[in-house]
C-alpha cells in the first residue's frame, strides 16, 4: 500500500535536524556570553527535535505496517506474510531503521534532561547542546548515507523478507534495550563535556548524573541477557555467550558502565575522583559509539553485522573521534581546572570503591584487547591471530573472582574514614563458611574446579550481602510492623543488595549450568526413549510439514517423565522459512527454578530414527533471572528518596542514618 | 613534562593510537588480505577428529588427493558459525564437493553438540584444539572458508561467513573451473580471483 507517510517522516527528519543544529550552537553561546535568552531555547529546543524524529520514526514503522513495498527499506526487509509483530522489529531490524531508533532513543533522553527541574539553566543548556551536536552527526549520518525513506519505482509486488534467524520475540526486543543502554550513556558524556566547558565538577553533578547513569547502565543489563537468552534458546545447542566481538561490544561499555555508577558515588560523596570520572563517562559512550562503529563497519566479521560498507563504517569512525577526540582533547585543556576534592582513608568504602574500578577497568582493556588485538596487529605488522574463549577464561574470568570476593566486604566499608578491616572480615565469617561449603560441594561435584570456585564465590557474595542487609535492617528506626520497616531502609541499599546479590545470582547459574549439565545425543526413534539427568524423554511422534505463516517445519513430540510420572510435553521443531530460504532449529525448553530441560530435533538418519540432542541444564535460568534483578537494583538505587529529598536532613531522618551504612 | 600535565594529556594520546588503528582496519580490506596465501600450498599439517565424534580426520595428504576442496575453520562458540551453516549442509547435500572442517580451539563435545543439533556436513573434521593450523591457514577470525585445488593449492578465501551468494557467484563457479583441470596450473578458463572479489 502506498501512502504519503514516507514523505511526512523524510520531512520530520529534517526538520529534526535544523532543530539539533540549532540546539547544538545557540544554547552554548548563550551560556558563555550568559543570555538568559539562549539559554532558554535549549530545552525547547530539545523537546522539539524530540517531537520531529519520533514522527519521522513512526512514519517509518507505519510503512513497514501497511507494506508499503514503495520504500526500499521496507521492500528488503519485509514481507506480506511476515507476522506483524516482525514488521514492527523489522524497522529497526536493518541499518537505516536502526539508526533512526538510536537517535529517537536519544532525542528521547535529551528531552527528559530538558523536563528535569532544578539543574542550573545554564548548565542544562550546555549538557543539551552536547547532546544536540550528537544527535545532528547521527541525523546527518541518517540523511546523507543510510536514508530509510528512499522510494522505489516500479514498485515491487513483494517484499525480501526479513533473516527468519532474526525473527524471535527475544530478538524483537535486544537492540531497543542495547540502543537505550547505549544512549543513555550519551548523557554521562554529555554531562563530562558540559562539565569540561565549565570548567567545574562537583557533587551536585554527580547527583545530576547518575540517574541517567543508572537508566542506561540498568537497560543496557537487560538488553545484553535478552542477546544472550535468544543465543541459548534459538542457536540450538545451549550455549548463551560466546565471547563474539559485536557481543564483546556491547560488553564492554557494560563494563565502564558499571566503573562509572560506582566512582560517581564517590564524586557525590566526597568530591573526589573527579577526573577519573570524567573520563569514564566519556569512555562508556566512546565504547557505545565504537560498538555502533564496529557492527556497521563490517570490520569484525560477525553474524550480528548486517551492514558492511566502509563508507557507513567510515562516518562513524569519523563521528567517534569528533567526539570522543574533543571531549579527550577538551579533557586536557580544562581537567586541570577541576578542584581536588576532600581526602578519604585508603582503606575506606571510597577505597573499596577505587579497587573496583581498578578491576573493572582491567577488564574492560581485557575484553578491548581481544577484541580488537587481532585486527590491530594485522593492521601494524600483517601477522595473523586470533582469540577465543579459551583468552577470557583465562584473563577476565580470574579478574572478576576476584572482584566478587571484594564485592562482599565493600559495602560493609564506612565511608571516607579507616575501616576496621579485621573486624569487618571477622563478621562475615558465616558468609565465608557457607561460600566454602558451596565450593568444597561444588569441587566434590564438578569436573571443572573454574566453575567450582565460581559457584562458591558466587555463594559468598549472596551471603555477605545478606549479611549487609541484616546490618542495614538493624539500623533502621525501630518501632511498627517489620513491613513498615522495610519500607524505611532507603532504595539505594535495596538497590546495591539486589544489583549485588544478582551478580552472584547470575554466576551461580552460568557456573552450574556448565558443570552439572548432562546431555543425550543420539539417534531415536519414534518410541524410543533416552534417559538424561534422572529424566525420561520419550519421542512420541514426529511430524512432517507443519505449516507455519512462512515456514515449513518438522516437529517433535517428546513425553518427559520424572520417577515414572509424566510432567511435561515438549514440541522442539526444526524449521525451514520461505523467504528468504533458512533452517532454523527452534529448541523445546521447559524452564524451571532448578533447571532447564531442553530438546532439539535434528535430521533424520537412515534408520528411520532422528538426531536428537537432550541437556538438563541446572539454573540455567538464574542467568538471566539474575541479570534483571540486577537491573531491578539498578532501577530501585534509581528512586532513592534521598535524590529527591535533596539533603534535607528533615526529610527523613531514617533514612538519613541508614544512609550512614549505604 | 609534570605527571600532572602527562594525566591529562595521556587519555587522547591513546585514542589517537586507537583511532589510527580503526582506520587502517576500515581500509584494510579483510578480503583482499589472503592475497599472501592464494596461490601457495595449504600448510602441512595432520590432525585426529575431535574425540567421540564418529568422525575420521584429515591431513595435507587428503587435500592434494586431486579433488577440488573446501576447508571450513569452525567452532561451537562461534555465531557466525552457527549462521553459515544451513548453507553448508546444503552444500553437502546437493553436490559431492569434499568440505573438510577445522574445528578451532573447541571442546570435543562442545564440537559434537553443535554437529549433532545442527547437522554435520563435513567429510572428515580436524581438532585444531590450540588453533595451530588455523594461524598456518592464516585464518583472521571465525568462520572462514578456502577453496582448495585438487593438488593442494589455495584458491580463494572468503573471511566470515559464507552467504548463498558468495557460494553461488563466486565459489561454486571457481570449483567447478577447477574441477575440469585438476591443479592450479593450466587453468586460464577460471575466473580470476580479483576481479571476482570486486564484482561482489
Amino acid at each position: 500500500m502506498e501512502t504519503l507517510t514516507p514523505e511526512i517522516g523524510q520531512f520530520a527528519l529534517v526538520l529534526a535536524l535544523i532543530m539539533s543544529l540549532v540546539g547544538a550552537t545557540f544554547p552554548l553561546i548563550g551560556a558563555h556570553k550568559k543570555d538568559e535568552t539562549l539559554i532558554a531555547m535549549a530545552p525547547s529546543l530539545a523537546l522539539g527535535q524530540c517531537l520531529f524524529i519520533g514522527i519521522a520514526f513512526f512514519s517509518l514503522m507505519a510503512a513497514h505496517v501497511t507494506d508499503d513495498f514503495s520504500v526500499l527499506n521496507v521492500v528488503q526487509n519485509s514481507h506480506t506474510l511476515k507476522p506483524m509483530l516482525y514488521k514492527v522489529a523489522g524497522v529497526w531490524g536493518n541499518h537505516e531503521g536502526s539508526l533512526l531508533l538510536w537517535t529517537f532513543v536519544l532525542s528521547l533522553f535529551s528531552a527528559g534532561i530538558a523536563l528535569t527541574p532544578s539543574i542550573d539553566a545554564a548548565f542544562k543548556a550546555r549538557v543539551l547542546a552536547v547532546q544536540a551536536i550528537i544527535a545532528a552527526g547521527f541525523f546527518l549520518f541518517s540523511l546523507l548515507t543510510s536514508n530509510p525513506f528512499i522510494r522505489v519505482s516500479p514498485m515491487p509486488i513483494e517484499g525480501n523478507g526479513l533473516n527468519p534467524v532474526l525473527q524471535d520475540p527475544g530478538l524483537a526486543f535486544h537492540p531497543p534495550f542495547l540502543y537505550l543502554g547505549y544512549v543513555g550513556f550519551s548523557v554521562a558524556f554529555s554531562f563530562a563535556v558540559a562539565g569540561l566547558i565549565q570548567g567545574k565538577v562537583d557533587e551536585s553533578w554527580a547527583r545530576y548524573m547518575r540517574p541517567w547513569v543508572l537508566v542506561a547502565w540498568s537497560l543496557l543489563t537487560v538488553g545484553i541477557s535478552m542477546g544472550s537468552w535468544w543465543a541459548y534458546y534459538e542457536l540450538g545447542w545451549g550455549g548463551f555467550w560466546f565471547w563474539d566481538p559485536v557481543e564483546n561490544a556491547s560488553l564492554m561499555p557494560w563494563i565502564a558502565g558499571t566503573a562509572l555508577l560506582h566512582s560517581v558515588k564517590v564524586v557525590e560523596r566526597r568530591g573526589a575522583l573527579k577526573h577519573w570520572t570524567v573520563l569514564l563517562s566519556i569512555l562508556a559512550f566512546g565504547l557505545s559509539l565504537m560498538g555502533t562503529f564496529l557492527v556497521r563497519s563490517g570490520i569484525l566479521s560477525s553474524v550480528h553485522s548486517f551492514a558492511n560498507d566502509p563508507e557507513r563504517g567510515l562516518f562513524v569512525l569519523i563521528f567517534l573521534v569528533l567526539a570522543v577526540g574533543g571531549a579527550l582533547s577538551l579533557y586536557g585543556i580544562r581537567a586541570a581546572k577541576f578542584e581536588y576534592g576532600r581526602p578519604f582513608h585508603p582503606v575506606s568504602r571510597e577505597g573499596g570503591l577505587v579497587l573496583n574500578n581498578f578491576i573493572l577497568f582491567i577488564c574492560a582493556v581485557i575484553v578491548f584487547l581481544g577484541t580488537l588485538y587481532p585486527l590491530f596487529l594485522d593492521a601494524v605488522s600483517g601477522t595473523k591471530i586470533s582469540v577465543g574463549p579459551p583468552y577470557y577464561a583465562a584473563t577476565v574470568v580470574p579478574l572478576f573472582f576476584i572482584l566478587m570476593v571484594a564485592m562482599g566486604a565493600g559495602p560493609l566499608l564506612p565511608w571516607t574514614s579507616r575501616a576496621k578491616l579485621g573486624a569487618i572480615l571477622f563478621s562475615l565469617i558465616p558468609a565465608a563458611i557457607v561460600g566454602a561449603l558451596a565450593l568444597g560441594f561444588a569441587l566434590f561435584d564438578m569436573k571443572d574446579v573454574m566453575s567450582a570456585f565460581g559457584f562458591g564465590i558466587a555463594v559468598w557474595v549472596i551471603c555477605a550481602t545478606a549479611q549487609y542487609g541484616w546490618r542495614v535492617w538493624q539500623k533502621v528506626l525501630p518501632g511498627g510492623s517489620a513491613f513498615e520497616r522495610l519500607m524505611r531502609i532507603p532504595r539505594g541499599s535495596w538497590g546495591l543488595m539486589l544489583a549485588h546479590a544478582g551478580v552472584g545470582i547470575v554466576v551461580m547459574g552460568i557456573t552450574a549450568a556448565g558443570a552439572w549439565q548432562q546431555s543425550f545425543e543420539g539417534a531415536l526413534k519414534e518410541g524410543q526413549s533416552a534417559t538424561v539427568g534422572g529424566y525420561t524423554f520419550t519421542l512420541e511422534k514426529v511430524e512432517q510439514h507443519v505449516q507455519g505463516p512462512n515456514y515449513d517445519a518438522r516437529r517433535a513430540t517428546f513425553t518427559v517423565a520424572k520417577n515414572g510420572k509424566v510432567f511435561a510435553t515438549m514440541r522442539p521443531e526444526t524449521r525451514l522459512y520461505d523467504q528468504p530460504v533458512v533452517q532454523t532449529t527452534e529448541a523445546a525448553i521447559r524452564p524451571r527454578l532448578n533447571g532447564d530441560i531442553y530438546a532439539v530435533i535434528g535430521d533424520p538418519n537412515n534408520n528411520g530414527g532422528y538426531a536428537v540432542r537432550l541437556y538438563t541444564k541446572p539454573l540455567v535460568s538464574w542467568i538471566w533471572g539474575g541479570a534483571l534483578i540486577m537491573a531491578a537494583g539498578g532501577v530501585l538505587a534509581l528512586l532513592d528518596r534521598r535524590r529527591f529529598a535533596k539533603r534535607q536532613k528533615s526529610a527523613a531522618p531514617a533514612a538519613a542514618e541508614a544512609g550512614a551504612l549505604s | 613534562m609534570t605527571r600532572r600535565t602527562l594525566f591529562l594529556v595521556l587519555p587522547i594520546a591513546i585514542f589517537v593510537l586507537v583511532a589510527i588503528g580503526f582506520y587502517k582496519g576500515l581500509y584494510m580490506d579483510t578480503e583482499t588480505l589472503p592475497s599472501a596465501l592464494i596461490g601457495k600450498p595449504v600448510p602441512q599439517f595432520a590432525l585426529a577428529a575431535p574425540e567421540g565424534l564418529g568422525q575420521k580426520g584429515f591431513s595435507t595428504t587428503d587435500l592434494k588427493a586431486g579433488k577440488v576442496s573446501l576447508v571450513n575453520a569452525f567452532a561451537s562458540w562461534c555465531l557466525p558459525c552457527h549462521a553459515e551453516h544451513p548453507l553448508l549442509m546444503e552444500l553437502s547435500k546437493t553436490t559431492d564437493i569434499p568440505i573438510y572442517g577445522l574445528n578451532v580451539k573447541d571442546k570435543p563435545q562442545d564440537a559434537d553438540g553443535f554437529l549433532s543439533a545442527n547437522g554435520d556436513p563435513y567429510t572428515a573434521v580436524g581438532a585444531d584444539s590450540d588453533g595451530r593450523v588455523s594461524i598456518d591457514f592464516g585464518v583472521y577470525g571465525y568462520p572462514e572458508t578456502f577453496v582448495v585445488a585438487g593438488d593442494g593449492t589455495i584458491l580463494y578465501r572468503q573471511v566470515g561467513p559464507l552467504t548463498r551468494d558468495i557460494l553461488k557467484d563466486t565459489i561454486l563457479p571457481l570449483v567447478k573451473a577447477y574441477q575440469k583441470t585438476g591443479t592450479a596450473e593450466g587453468s586460464a578458463a577460471a575466473p580470476d580471483n580479483g576481479q571476482k572479489r570486486a564484482a561482489l
